[in-house]
């Protein structure tokens, strides 16, 4: 079995760490418009349903002294927030009528 | 259903006007009429807006927050005036701001990897890569190397050449004119100086930039007026869908100018108060959405800090305050605030920066709400981004030359005023010498 990258008890969201635990907003917006549909509803709706109770798991946590499994699995939440928009909104990755803009997070903070 | 009567209530009595019937007419000068966008689309009109605007007003190029400590600095490219400048906090903690100039042969003084590029830092001396020649943080030039080899010259008389700077509540402005006009104080006016928000506190920030193909003023245009998100981000979020809204449309409640600058407040949009089917589910699993985090930050008591709302709208939701010439600052009911600005790179395209500024977030729910509205930030910004691509587009067709502005876009006249004024100005001294 490969190495626990999340808290025990999100070990059902193992499957996505490789694909959608990024560091930065640029990243998690790269993989958002590289995606299909159905990777980011799929990953929607595994994250979305958890992500109650990871919150309520890493709340207690020092905000800037993350153990790693615990940033692992916050940075899936941020990732869940740009998911949110293709689902919840778009039903499409990209934002309609946006032409090539770009507008990137080039500050942000950590974690 | 109940439903709309939760809806936010936007009946036009809930949202006087002055006595004249309309903001716009409440100020005669900015006249009625149809306005041109020509010095939108004209590279003539945008090198006068260089010399008659960009380097004579007052211009906001960062917060102390940026030089925390003693030889703390950063470069801004300021494209608009063809020039780098180094903002440093010196070793007497005074602010200064520079050309990023060597006075030897004038090669680029501070940059890394790219001349092009920004960069920040903390250093003791700035030397430069070429020759060597080093500047002390106050600008002094102290070190020549083969100083002998020389003809007369005199280390004092090529200290790196300064440019006005000043802080107006930890705002870093510069001024391009080798003598302003007006010290920043007398420049930003009563209804500006009189804000006095706990900026020193927020810092938590999230900084977006954008390379966009628009005038700067067509995207400014966009960001002062909010008579366009029913319709350009009416499918955001189920209130926005609503055909209620998106039929009789969005009023601002106040507006107001001083001089060049201006603010328009409207009502409360903070969420949470409306049923949840208002919300889209990430909104409401993480209280937060394009208003910022539904829950009010720390600095938030049962006054506002002085200067905000100056209308006294009730059911205050946010001041969009715009302070001439590209920088605005908007303040949110939960306690938070962004800044815009909008740098010219050419008569069509501008730099876009946005910055978000939040008290430090004390857990992961609060991280959260505030990574949840900056990204709703992202999504509305590229909705207008492409449309204003397309707006400059049309205005550059010189098909329509006159266009009607509403008393929504009470803002935009206004700016369009104040830069023909300006310009008209700047020609006129040039003309009498």
């Amino acid at each position: 079995m490969a190495e626990r990258m999340l808290p025990a008890e999100f070990s059902d969201l193992e499957p996505f760490v490789r694909e959608w635990c990024l560091d930065s907003e640029p990243q998690r917006y790269a993989k958002r418009l590289a995606s299909s549909m159905d990777e980011i509803q799929a990953f929607y709706d595994a994250v979305f349903p958890r992500a109650e109770a990871a919150m309520q798991y890493l709340d207690p946590l020092p905000l800037d002294d993350l153990p790693e499994d615990a940033h692992r699995l916050l940075k899936l939440l941020y990732s869940l927030i740009l998911a949110s928009f293709p689902v919840e909104i778009w039903r499409q990755p990209y934002i309609p009528d946006t032409s090539t803009s770009e507008f990137e997070l080039k500050i942000e903070p950590v974690p | 259903m109940t439903r709309s009567l939760k809806l936010p209530k936007q009946a036009p009595r809930r949202h006087p006007k002055p006595p004249e019937g309309s903001w716009t007419e409440h100020h005669p000068e900015l006249d009625t009429a149809p306005v041109s966008y020509e010095g939108s689309i004209s590279p003539e009109f945008f090198a006068l807006e260089r010399e008659a605007v960009f380097k004579r007003a007052w211009l906001n190029v960062g917060r102390v927050e940026q030089l925390p400590r003693k030889g703390s600095f950063f470069t801004k490219e300021l494209a608009v005036a063809k020039t780098s400048l180094i903002l440093v906090r010196g070793k007497d903690d005074e602010i200064r701001a520079f050309h990023n100039v060597c006075r030897h042969r004038g090669n680029k003084l501070v940059w890394t990897d790219h001349p092009a590029e920004e960069v920040k830092g903390t250093c003791r001396q700035f030397a430069c890569k070429y020759h060597g020649w080093t500047y002390e943080l106050d600008g002094r030039l102290s070190f020549i190397l083969q100083e002998e080899e020389f003809f007369g010259i005199d280390k004092a008389d090529y200290g790196l050449v300064s440019v006005p700077c000043d802080v107006w509540q930890g705002f870093i402005f510069v001024n391009l004119a080798a003598e302003p006009e007006q010290t920043l104080r007398e420049y930003l006016g009563p209804m500006i100086t009189a804000i006095e928000y706990p900026f020193e506190k927020l810092t938590q920030r999230y900084y977006y930039r954008g390379d966009i193909k628009s005038n700067w003023k067509v995207f400014l245009d966009a960001f002062q007026e909010f008579y366009h998100p029913p319709i350009l981000h009416g499918n955001q979020n189920p209130v926005m869908r609503q055909a209620d809204y998106k039929q009789k449309g969005f009023y601002t409640s106040h507006f107001q100018i001083d001089g060049p600058h201006r603010v328009g407040s409207t009502t409360g949009g903070a969420g949470g108060l409306l049923v949840p089917e208002f919300y889209n589910p990430i909104e409401q699993l993480m209280r937060s959405g394009l208003f910022g985090p539904w829950d009010p930050s720390e600095i938030v008591g049962d006054e506002l800090p002085p200067g905000l709302n100056p209308g006294k709208v009730k059911h205050w939701g946010l001041d969009s305050f715009q302070i001439f010439p590209n920088f605005a600052i908007v303040f949110w009911e939960t306690g938070w605030y962004l800044t815009y600005h909008y740098w010219p790179l050419a008569h069509d395209r501008l730099l876009f920066e946005a910055n978000a500024y939040f008290m430090p977030p004390r857990n992961v729910r609060e991280r959260l709400a505030q990574q949840l509205g900056i990204a709703t930030i992202k999504e509305y910004a590229l909705e207008d981004c492409g449309t204003l691509e397309a707006t400059q587009m049309g205005l550059e067709s010189r098909a329509v030359t006159s266009f009607p502005l509403g008393d929504q876009e009470f803002m935009c006249r206004h700016l369009n005023k104040v830069i023909h004024t300006w310009v008209e100005d700047y020609q006129r001294k040039q003309a009498e010498g």
